[in-house]
């Protein structure tokens, strides 16, 4: 079964008299393991797509299951939950919380964990994962940076580290490399794909074609509607990491 | 779990922290210290008017007019000493009335000396008064009726003649004559016009009028002014009045004569005075508010501020996991703590401010659990519903809304 399925996805906002439909019947099925990129102009619907299926925002009619469960029928404790359990965010502006080290940053949504092995830790166990996902971004040496004591490709490794630690099915990045440079963007674009090819769902939202080419699959969107969906057969060889520089 | 978040959030953003503090504990300093002031004032002269002995009035001689020229009080010699005993005798809101004959005179005791106020008195005097003895006896009836040449003395007196030794049974002369002194009066301090109390030699009536003043003219048994303390719980425009009448009726005064005594209530004069320092009181209340308002609007702003600004934050913990009531309680944990941790302080720097008022000013005040626990309950309750409030209007957002907040 898919781990994302949406079915007549619809979000409209009303902008005085006039409706603006920002998804219009949008149906997608997104695979697990798949690493999906989702482009478009900017005002496409590729963002309120984002949101509706990372549960940060409801749809306005459709339906969406997220790894079998009902998202429609959720209310927004259990869409909290849904979120801390399956879900891992990274945000182009990154959105650490200021003058916290890395670590804490990182065990944030573990805090709030409520279901599931990884609820009620002790803040040695919490600690413990944190610095566990740190390490595997190449982040081991930096547990007590603060955001501001690290580089902008440093604080978005930290960012996905984050969006790892509560062992989520998904990570969904929206504009992951838009405040980085080419060069950190290569190392982030290449953290994401070495998860990718762990196992794990990756979909990234970008209107940068050489961030796209990373993924397997590119999903274009324009005025709220899918315009392609293409697949592309091994869409990048990658031989090193030159983060890490490991393979 | 809210409170490590909570406590974590606060250690992060300490100047903010600080700062909401701050309005906490100036406004409930402010207030706890105005208040101090306020009610240490109004207590002083409540203790004035204990100090002169309440439920007092003081009867003078009425003035001469010679020739078309008018004396001032006490230039008449119309009060004698049987006015008195009659006061106390037929007027029942009367409780004690006391003749006294005053002056004053060199006070000598071996080889110093002192000026200091002579009154003959009786024992209905220090009754009127109030005014206890602190070693020695009150003067004894034979020595009251046949001239005894005793003495009770004041604080001051007794500190320039003897200074630190025993007075009781020493001889002192007083305009010459040879007093034995018998009793030493507790202190009582400074009147309301400022004058010293204590600075007083008491002497048995008959003895004063017969051996100190005798060479002065008058009438037999004449009397320089009544001291009249009415019962308690009398109107003492009731018993005023009627001392007034009795004493028109006694020296005989027709209808359009006028009064030949001057009768002065003068605890009128302390509730006049107490009832300014009550609206002094009131006053430094209205500012203590006022202050405890400003800090309010300030705690309300920087709440406001801070939680607004915290929005994307509260975004991000909403996208990671956190349900509404965990945002909630985060926040609500924060502000109590602030609050809290404000108040005590703000209680701690009330006392310091109360205290340094008291030892630099030399004011006495007094603190007051009532204005404590108004200042620190409203600063609390402005501190957590400003922190509260738009916490719950951001954990009702949609999360993505939050994180997009700008």
């Amino acid at each position: 079964m898919a781990l994302i399925q949406t079915h007549q996805l619809v979000k409209t906002y009303g902008v005085g008299e006039q409706i603006v439909h920002a998804l219009d019947g949008v149906s997608i099925d997104i695979d697990e393991g798949e690493f999906v990129a989702i482009v478009g102009a900017s005002g496409s619907g590729k963002s309120t797509f984002m949101n509706m299926i990372g549960c940060l925002d409801k749809p306005s009619s459709g339906t969406y299951h997220l790894a079998g469960e009902d998202v429609e029928s959720m209310d927004d404790d259990a869409l909290a939950n849904l979120r801390n359990r399956r879900i891992g965010f990274v945000f182009q502006q990154f959105n650490l919380l200021p003058r916290t080290s890395a670590i804490e940053n990182v065990a944030l949504p573990l805090l709030y964990a409520r279901e599931g092995d990884l609820a009620g830790l002790t803040k040695a166990q919490r600690d413990e994962h944190a610095k566990f996902r740190l390490e595997q971004v190449g982040l081991g040496e930096r547990l007590l940076n603060t955001p501001a004591q690290l580089s902008g490709g440093q604080q978005q490794r930290v960012a996905i580290a984050r969006a790892l630690v509560n062992d989520p099915n998904l990570i969904l990045a929206d504009e992951p490399t838009g405040a980085l440079d080419s060069k950190t963007s290569a190392e982030v674009m290449h953290l994401l794909t070495e998860l990718n090819q762990q196992g794990m769902t990756v979909v990234v939202v970008t209107h940068e074609p050489d961030v796209a080419a990373y993924a397997n699959r590119t999903i274009t969107f324009k005025d709220g509607k899918v315009i392609s969906d293409v697949a592309k057969e091994n869409a990048r060889n990658i031989t090193t990491d030159p983060a890490t520089g490991v393979a | 779990m809210n409170l490590p978040i909570a406590l974590q959030a606060l250690k992060v953003n300490k100047l903010r922290s600080a700062l909401t503090m701050l309005g906490i504990i100036i406004g409930v300093a402010a207030v706890i210290i105005m208040i101090a002031v306020g009610s240490g004032a109004q207590a002083r002269v409540k203790e004035q008017i204990a100090g002169l002995g309440s439920n007092l009035m003081i009867l003078w001689p009425g003035s001469v007019t010679t020739a078309g020229v008018r004396g001032g009080t006490g230039t008449a010699q119309t009060l004698v000493e049987e006015d008195a005993w009659a006061v106390m005798r037929e007027l029942p809101e009367i409780q004690v009335a006391a003749p006294t004959q005053r002056g004053s005179g060199q006070i000598v005791w071996g080889n110093t000396n002192w000026l200091a106020a002579i009154v003959g008195a009786t024992p209905e005097y220090f009754e009127a008064r109030d005014w206890l003895l602190v070693s020695g006896r009150m003067f004894e009836v034979g020595e009251l009726s046949s001239a005894g040449k005793v003495a009770i003395i004041g604080q001051t007196v007794a500190r320039e003649l003897f200074g630190d030794a025993d007075p009781i049974d020493q001889i002192i002369r007083v305009r010459g004559v040879p007093f034995t002194v018998i009793g030493l009066l507790e202190k009582k301090g400074q009147s309301m016009m400022g004058q010293d109390q204590d600075d007083l030699v008491v002497l048995p009536l008959s003895t004063a009028r017969n051996k100190i003043f005798g060479a002065l003219p008058g009438r037999i048994g004449r009397v320089s002014s009544i001291f009249i303390k009415a019962r308690d719980g009398v109107d003492m425009k009731e018993a005023e009045e009627k001392v007034q009448d009795l004493l028109r009726q006694r020296h005989r005064l027709g209808l359009n004569t006028p009064d030949d005594f001057s009768l002065r209530n003068l605890t009128e004069i302390l509730q006049a005075q107490e009832a300014a320092s009550k609206v002094m009181a009131i006053l430094l209340a209205a500012v203590a508010s006022v202050s405890l308002l400003v800090g309010g609007i300030g705690i309300m702003n920087i709440m406001l501020v801070s939680v607004t600004e915290r929005t994307r934050e509260i975004g991000l913990r909403l996208a990671v996991g956190a349900r509404g009531q965990d945002i909630l309680s985060q926040f609500l944990v924060e502000a109590i703590t602030l609050s809290t941790i404000g108040g005590v302080l703000g209680i701690l720097l009330g006392g310091f401010g109360t205290w340094l008022v008291a030892e630099l000013a030399e004011w006495r005040v007094e603190l007051s659990i009532l204005s404590i626990i108004l200042a620190v309950g409203f600063s609390a309750v402005i501190g957590i519903f400003f922190g509260f409030y738009p916490a719950r209007k951001a954990a009702a957002m949609q999360p993505i809304q939050a994180l997009r907040y700008e």
